[in-house]
């Protein structure tokens, strides 16, 4: 099968800044792709080079098989929805909505109906008359997604969607992109600095550090086997466990990954590895507690569901956890 | 102390700001009050009578009609490239990063900052050394020095506001090069241009100094007043062209300022 996105050793070199640098990926038609990192890892440049506002300064860029270089962004049958949405001041919702079929010359009432309709798929039908200015962040956001996908994009874009929204906001929007995204079919590239937000949504995800590919994978992948200690650091929060303390357990001398959830304090069971340590500290998050352990000079985190009993401040407990769930990673 | 300010400030200050505006405007009344005056040699005042006579010698003289022509057409050509050539410039230098990029907006701006009699020899050496005669084009060539510089700092700060992902978006949904100018970038900025191309066509009308230097034989408007003055018959002549060009003037003037005055609202959706 085609490949949606193809990057074959893709580079995007400002003068001496690596932002992009020999990454390789390829997003399935259909697949809501997520690409996450911390800012400056590259994330959003391999988005724009997609759309085409950036072109590679080495390697080869297909988009459904045809070769992307040089093609300008208005030859491309991708669209994009901004990061600060960049709705046009001077139009109407509905002829911001229209624009891409204006442009193309599409009939007036052809184009009027197109945009309506896209406008009641995001929720906001009668919307069109009014002015960007005159709206909410997230109504903006919603005539941002009718503006692209009126244009019965092959990829939609995504530049940090749901970074200016509040927190309610946001999950409701995670959950409809992810709804509209299965019904429409369309292949979905997301950018996003937030872990939780690629983990929930996504179908794959790129981490990006430093202009790099760390891990390409399913988000239970990258969760449960981050390759390296960027990833299990970026990804979630993680126990880093030194390699001379991972010897101790009886594996091998390599860094390891240890989720704070995988730990229990009820016991040895069997086939379980276990420590002993002293709790440190303790914190109420709600649905959990977090407490800090220390073992022989390393501090572990442990997440406990709330129901569970909390260990007092200086008392010794015993930590347990399935050898599967100690991961070992790369060095970096 | 604080100042209260609803408080009613001292007399001394009320007087002085009056005669401040006073100073400021009555001259410009009495240049009005001249064009009725029956005297021609000199400026007598009080006025020994009144006329209107002086309104139908100015529009039988055809050397006023010559200047107005020549002022109007050197003024809507300079205005007209400065335009053109500003609204690029200025998008060039907002819009992109390019090596050179602060020197070019330096030297834009420049000519405004000159002395106009240094912009005049300069272009009239230039002129005489290039062979290149005097003409309507030599005039228009010195004003546009000076014209372009307006239309492009009015640009430049609209082009700052205006976000660069709206020209991407608008590229992003199909538009190339052409049509998102027309449709995005042109919407607006639009009344910054108004506001510039007015002022430009303004400095343009009343400009003297660069215009003595590249005009040669050639008679602009304010060129044929300073003329004028100088020799004293039918005085009043003036006095009636000047009425005229203020009244006619600040029409388009008080126009611009409406237009402009809330630059969020920009009219017309560019379709």
């Amino acid at each position: 099968m085609t490949a949606a996105v193809l990057f074959e050793n893709v580079s995007r070199h400002f003068g001496a800044v690596r932002a992009v640098d020999a990454v390789d990926l390829a997003v399935a038609e259909g697949e809501f792709f997520a690409m996450l990192g911390p800012s400056g890892s590259g994330k959003t440049t391999c988005l724009r080079l997609m759309a085409g506002f950036e072109q590679p300064t080495g390697g080869h860029i297909e988009i459904f098989g045809e070769t992307a270089e040089g093609v300008p962004p208005y030859r491309r049958n991708v669209n994009t929805v901004f990061q600060d949405y960049a709705l046009f001041p001077h139009l109407s919702i509905l002829d911001n909505v229209a624009y891409g079929l204006m442009v193309k010359g599409v009939a007036r009432e052809e184009r009027r109906k197109a945009a309506e309709d896209a406008l009641a798929m995001v929720k906001l039908p009668g919307y069109g008359t009014r002015r960007p200015g005159q709206l909410s962040g997230g109504q903006r956001q919603r005539v941002a997604l009718a503006r692209a996908l009126v244009n019965k994009p092959k990829v939609l874009l995504l530049d940090e969607p749901l970074g200016a929204l509040d927190l309610k906001l946001r999950e409701q929007m995670q959950e409809e992109l992810k709804t509209l995204q299965k019904s429409l079919g369309i292949t979905f590239v997301f950018v996003t600095h937030d872990q939780g937000e690629a983990l929930s949504m996504a179908d794959r995800i790129a981490v990006f550090n430093e202009g790099r590919i760390q891990q390409l994978g399913t988000p239970e992948d990258v969760y449960k086997r981050p390759k390296t200690r960027f990833v299990a650091d970026f990804v979630g929060s993680s126990n880093i466990l030194q390699p001379e303390f991972v010897t101790q357990l009886g594996a091998g001398r390599q860094l390891a990954s240890l989720r704070p959830e995988a730990i229990e304090l009820t016991g040895k069971k069997d086939g379980q590895l276990s420590l002993s340590g002293i709790v440190l500290s303790r914190s109420f998050l709600g649905a959990s507690n977090r407490i800090t352990v220390d073992v022989s000079g390393t501090k572990l985190h442990v997440t406990s569901p709330a129901a569970s009993p909390v260990p007092e401040e200086g008392s010794k407990v015993t930590l347990s956890f399935a050898p599967a769930d100690l991961h070992l990673m790369e060095a970096v | 102390m604080r100042s209260d300010r609803s408080a009613s400030a001292p007399l001394a200050l009320k007087i002085a700001a009056a005669g401040g505006l006073l100073f400021l405007h009555l001259p410009i009344l009495l240049i009005f009050l001249y064009a009725f005056t029956t005297e021609e040699k000199s400026y007598q005042f009080p006025p020994p009578g009144l006329t209107l006579q002086w309104f139908a010698v100015t529009w039988n003289r055809p050397d006023v009609w010559q200047a107005l022509s020549l002022s109007v057409r050197v003024a809507s050509i300079a205005t007209a490239v400065a335009l053109l050539l500003g609204t690029l410039c200025a998008a060039a230098v907002s819009q992109t990063r390019f090596f050179g990029r602060e020197t070019i907006s330096l030297l834009v701006i420049l000519p405004i900052a000159l002395p106009g009699i240094i912009t005049g020899i300069a272009l009239r050496s230039a002129f005489s050394m290039a062979d290149i005669p005097f003409s309507i084009w030599t005039i228009v060539l010195g004003h546009a020095t000076f014209c372009v510089v307006v239309v492009y700092n009015n640009a430049v700060a609209r082009f700052r506001r205006v976000s660069g992902s709206l020209v991407e978006a608008s590229m992003d949904l199909g538009a190339n090069g052409f049509q998102t100018f027309r449709y995005v970038i042109l919407p607006n900025i639009s009344t910054a241009l108004l506001a510039g191309g007015m002022l430009a066509f303004a400095l343009s009308f009343d400009e003297v100094i660069v215009t003595t230097f590249t005009g040669g034989q050639q008679s602009t408007l304010p060129i044929w007043m300073l003329q004028e003055l100088i020799r004293p018959r039918q005085r009043p002549v003036t006095n009636v062209v000047a009425m005229v060009v203020v009244l006619v003037t600040f029409l388009p003037i008080l126009a611009a300022y409406y237009l402009t005055r809330d630059g969020d609202q920009i009219a017309g959706s560019g379709k």
